[in-house]
C-alpha cells in the first residue's frame, strides 16, 4: 500500500435502525481502517451524518465510497479531499497540576484558546476545540505536566461556502460519482511482455 | 414481472398484515414461494388459504426453499421468493441468501419474528436475523408498523431487481402479521431504466478496440441477457469470446468465435488467449480470483475495458484502463455499431490451434459420463449442477446456445445447491426438462428435497448423480497439495443406495457402472415419464484438468492429468478395515 494518508469523508444517511452497524460493518468486512467516526442529526428530518477519517490510500477511500454508495440507507458521500472544508474536533484533557505548575498549566491553556471546565485539587480539565493540528499541539505542551485522562469526539467538517452538503430533496436517488479512466493507457509496444512460455 | 392489470380487492375478510403481505405479493405477480412455516409466521400461513393464486411449495428444508427460489430466479431472470419462520428457520435461509448475494440473484425473503415486544429478549425461537444477515443481503429490513408493511415489501422487490440483483430480506413480527391494516396494496414500482455508459467511456473503448491486434471478450453473468447484443459485437469486431462460468450461456457455444470457460478450471484457449491478449474487454463480471488466478499474472499484456452496472466492481481486483459504467445490453450495442473490422488471421489461426487442445475424456470415469450426459441435452434444457468436480466438468463439456439454460453456485460454491435449485428451475418451467449433475458428496446435503418432488408430482427433473465415493474436488487438491493424505475425503462406505433411497421416495432409478451400460442408463432414466434418478458409479481417482493451481497464474495451468496414483478404494477400504479392527 503506497501514499497511505487520511480522508476525511461525510456520509449523509437516512436515520434508520442499524444504519451505524451496516455502515460500521462494511468498513469492517472489507478491511478498510476507521481512524474516528462522530455521528449526529442535521437540520433535515430523516438524515443523519457522520464524519468518517478513513486511512488508505487513493484507491481504497475510492472502494470504500463506491461501496457506501449501494448501500440503500446512504443519501450521499462527501469526499472532502476534493474540495475546501472546515473540520473541528473537541477534546477534554485532565492534566495533573501541583502548585509549582497550576500557573504555568494555566498559562498554556490560555495561549490555546482553551477553557477550563472542571477544577480539581490535583488536576483541571480543559475544553479543546481546533483542528487535528492544535489538539495535538496543546496535547504535546500538556503532556510533561502528567496527562490523567482524554476524550476526543472524533473530526466533524462541512464543506466551506454557502453550499448546503444535503440536495434540497434528500431522497432523490441520485448519481454516483462520475468514473474517471484511473489509468492512461501505453501504447500497445510499451506494454511489456511477461508472459512466460510454460505452456 | 407479469403485469396483467389484474388489481386485488382491497379486503378479504378482515386485512391484516398478514393478508397484505399475500396481496402484494399476488399484486406483483409472484406466482410462487418457497418455504416452511413454523410459530412465528402462523399468521400468514393462515393468510395464505385466502390466496389461491399464490402456490406455496413446501420444502423439507428452510435452504432447500432458498436455494430452490435461486434456481427459479436464475431460470427466469424474475424474482425468487422464499419464507422461513423466526429463529431457526430463518437461520436455514442464510446459505441460500449468502449465495444469491454473491450469484447477483434477485431474491425476497420473508421471516416472520417473534412479537415486537419479546424482540431483543432471547425469546424462544428468537434470531436477529437482519442482524446476521447484514453482509449477505442488498438491503433488510424490520417491519415494525403493519401499514408499512406492504410499501416495505414493494420496495423490497424493487431492491432486488434493480441495478445488479441481489437478496433482501424482510422480517415480520408476529404482532405485525396480526394486526388490521387499513392502507392501499401498492402496486408493482416500474423497473428502473439501467443507466446508459457515458458517452466518452464508449469512444474511449472503440478507440482501444480499433488499436486491438489481440482481442479477446470476455462474458461473465451480469451479460446474460445481453447476448444478442455480444453475439452482434463480437461479429461485427471477429473477436473471439470467453464465458465465465456464471456467463455460459451468454454467447452460444457453437460459434466458432466461441473459446470456453476461463480461470481455475478454464480452456486452454481461454487462458492463453487472455495471457496474450493485448485488449480485454470484459462485460458484467467481477473478475473473480477463480477466475483471474494470480492477479499480477492476469492479462498481463492487455489494456482493460470494463463494462459493468456495480460501480464498485470497477478497479476492485484488476486494474481498469477504461471503465464503462452502465448497462450491458446498451453497452455491447454501441460498441458493436462503432465497428471497424480489420481482419487479424494471426490471431485467429492461433486461437484455432488453441481451440485444438480440448481435452475430451477418452476413458471411463466423471467426465466421461458427465460428458455423455451433457451431449444428450436438447438446447431447451435447463442444465444445474450442485459443487465439486462434476461442476467443472459440466462447465466444461456443456455446451450452451442461450442464456439461463445453465444453473450453479458460483460464487458461495455451495454444496447442497444442485437438487434444490433444480426443482425451482423446472417448476419455473415445466416443459422443459431441468437437468442437475451432482456428486455423491453434494446430493446428501440437501437430499431430503426428493420429498419435493414426490409431494408436487414433478416430472421433469432428472438427477444423475456422479458417484465416485470421495468428496472428489477435495480429494484432488489433497492429491496435488497435500501430498495425497486423504483426510476425511472417503464416503464410500457410508454412502447410502442412492436407487433405494430414491425408491423411497416413489422416484424411479436408474444406475450405470461402466461405460458400456452407461448409454442404455441415460437413455431409460431421461425417456422416463417422472422426474427420476440416474447414479453413475465412476472410478475413484479421476481429477479435473486442466488446472490452475490456488495462487498460479492463468498462463501456470496444468493442462492434463499426472501420472495416477496406486488404487485409492483399496486404501481406503483397508483404512477403514484396520480403523474398525482397532
Amino acid at each position: 500500500m503506497t501514499d497511505v494518508q487520511d480522508h476525511l469523508l461525510s456520509i449523509l444517511v437516512r436515520d434508520e435502525p442499524r444504519v451505524l452497524t451496516r455502515i460500521t460493518a462494511l468498513f469492517g468486512r472489507r478491511g478498510y481502517n476507521i481512524k474516528s467516526l462522530s455521528v449526529g442529526s442535521t437540520e433535515h428530518p430523516g438524515v443523519s451524518r457522520m464524519t468518517i477519517v478513513v486511512s488508505g490510500d487513493r484507491g481504497v477511500v475510492e472502494q470504500a465510497i463506491r461501496q457506501l454508495e449501494k448501500l440503500h440507507d446512504v443519501v450521499r458521500i462527501i469526499d472532502h479531499s476534493l474540495e475546501k472544508y472546515v473540520d473541528r474536533e473537541l477534546v477534554l484533557v485532565k492534566v495533573a497540576i501541583t502548585p509549582e505548575s497550576r500557573v504555568e498549566v494555566r498559562q498554556i491553556a490560555e495561549d490555546f484558546r482553551s477553557r477550563i471546565v472542571d477544577v480539581g485539587r490535583h488536576a483541571l480539565t480543559f475544553e479543546v476545540t481546533g483542528d487535528e493540528g492544535k489538539i495535538t499541539a496543546f496535547i504535546e505542551q500538556m503532556r510533561p505536566f502528567g496527562i490523567l485522562e482524554t476524550m476526543r469526539t472524533g473530526r466533524i467538517a462541512l464543506t466551506r461556502g454557502s453550499n448546503a452538503d444535503i440536495p434540497a430533496h434528500v431522497y432523490h436517488e441520485g448519481e454516483t460519482q462520475a468514473l474517471q479512466p484511473t489509468l492512461e493507457v501505453q501504447p500497445r509496444e510499451e506494454r511489456a511482455r511477461h508472459v512466460p512460455n510454460l505452456f | 414481472m407479469a403485469d396483467n392489470g389484474k388489481q386485488h380487492a382491497p379486503h378479504r375478510g378482515d386485512m391484516t398484515g398478514a393478508k397484505a403481505l399475500w396481496a402484494t405479493l399476488a399484486n406483483h405477480g409472484i406466482s410462487t414461494v418457497f418455504g416452511y412455516p413454523g410459530g412465528a409466521i402462523m399468521p400468514v400461513y393462515d393468510a395464505l388459504t385466502f390466496y389461491p393464486e399464490v402456490r406455496h411449495v413446501l420444502t423439507r428444508h428452510e435452504q432447500g426453499a432458498a436455494h430452490a427460489a435461486e434456481g427459479w430466479a436464475k431460470a427466469t431472470g424474475e424474482i425468487g421468493v422464499c419464507m422461513a419462520t423466526s429463529g431457526p428457520g430463518a437461520t436455514n435461509l442464510v446459505t441460500g441468501l449468502a449465495d444469491a448475494m454473491l450469484d447477483s440473484v434477485p431474491l425476497l425473503a420473508i421471516t416472520g419474528n417473534v412479537a415486537s415486544h419479546l424482540m431483543g429478549t432471547d425469546a424462544f425461537q428468537e434470531a436477529d436475523i437482519t442482524g446476521i444477515t447484514l453482509p449477505i443481503t442488498k438491503h433488510n429490513y424490520v417491519v415494525r408498523d403493519v401499514e408499512d408493511l406492504p410499501r416495505i415489501v414493494a420496495e423490497a422487490i424493487r431492491i432486488a431487481r434493480s441495478g445488479r440483483p441481489g437478496p433482501v430480506l424482510v422480517d415480520i413480527p408476529k404482532d405485525i402479521q396480526l394486526a388490521a391494516f387499513h392502507g392501499e396494496i401498492p402496486s408493482p414500482h416500474a423497473r428502473p431504466e439501467a443507466p446508459a455508459p457515458s458517452p466518452e467511456s464508449i469512444e474511449r473503448a472503440l478507440d482501444l478496440l480499433r488499436s486491438a491486434k489481440k482481442p479477446v471478450i470476455m462474458a461473465g453473468g451480469g451479460s446474460l441477457d445481453a447476448s444478442a447484443e455480444i453475439t452482434a459485437l463480437a461479429h461485427a469486431w471477429d473477436i473471439p469470446v470467453i464465458t465465465t462460468l456464471m456467463g455460459l450461456g451468454a454467447f452460444p457455444s457453437s460459434d466458432p468465435l466461441w473459446l470456453g470457460m476461463p480461470g481455475m478450471h478454464g480452456s486452454v484457449a481461454a487462458n492463453r488467449a487472455i495471457s496474450e491478449a493485448d485488449v480485454l474487454l470484459g462485460i458484467g463480471l467481477r473478475f473473480d480470483d477463480r477466475v483471474t488466478g494470480r492477479v499480477s499474472g492476469f492479462a498481463p499484456n492487455a489494456a482493460i475495458i470494463h463494462v459493468e452496472l456495480d460501480a464498485a466492481e470497477i478497479g476492485k481486483i484488476i486494474r481498469t484502463h477504461v471503465p464503462v459504467r452502465g448497462d450491458a445490453r446498451q453497452a455491447a450495442l454501441l460498441l458493436a455499431e462503432g465497428a471497424q473490422p480489420s481482419p487479424r488471421p494471426e490471431w485467429t489461426a492461433q486461437i484455432q490451434e488453441w481451440k485444438g487442445r480440448t481435452v475430451t475424456p477418452e476413458t471411463y470415469g466423471a467426465g466421461y459420463a458427465v460428458k455423455a450426459v451433457v451431449d444428450r441435452l436438447r438446447p431447451d434444457d435447463i442444465l444445474s449442477s450442485d459443487v465439486g468436480q462434476h461442476q467443472m466438468l459440466a462447465a466444461q463439456l456443456a455446451r450452451f446456445e442461450k442464456p439461463r439454460r445453465w444453473i450453479n453456485s458460483g460464487g458461495l460454491g455451495t454444496m447442497g445447491f444442485g437438487l434444490p435449485a433444480a426443482i425451482g428451475a423446472g417448476m419455473a418451467e415445466p416443459r422443459v426438462r431441468s437437468v442437475v449433475i451432482a456428486g455423491d458428496g453434494g446430493f446428501q446435503m440437501t437430499a431430503q428435497e426428493l420429498a419435493t418432488l414426490k409431494m408436487y408430482d414433478v416430472r421433469n427433473v432428472k438427477i444423475c448423480i456422479i458417484n465416485n465415493s470421495f468428496l472428489g474436488m477435495v480429494r484432488q487438491w489433497q492429491e496435488l497439495f497435500h501430498e495425497k493424505r486423504y483426510s476425511e475425503v472417503w464416503l464410500g462406505d457410508s454412502n447410502p443406495d442412492f436407487i433405494k433411497l430414491a425408491d423411497a421416495y416413489d422416484v424411479p432409478g436408474y444406475r450405470a457402472t461402466t461405460a458400456e451400460e452407461l448409454p442404455a442408463a441415460i437413455d431409460a432414466w431421461l425417456s422416463d415419464p417422472k422426474s427420476a434418478l440416474l447414479e453413475v458409479v465412476v472410478p475413484h481417482e479421476h481429477g479435473v484438468f486442466p488446472m490452475v493451481p490456488a495462487g498460479a497464474a492463468l498462463y501456470e495451468m496444468i493442462e492434463t492429468e499426472p501420472v495416477k496414483s496406486p488404487d485409492l478404494s483399496a486404501q481406503m477400504q483397508d483404512a477403514a478395515e484396520e480403523a474398525s479392527e482397532a
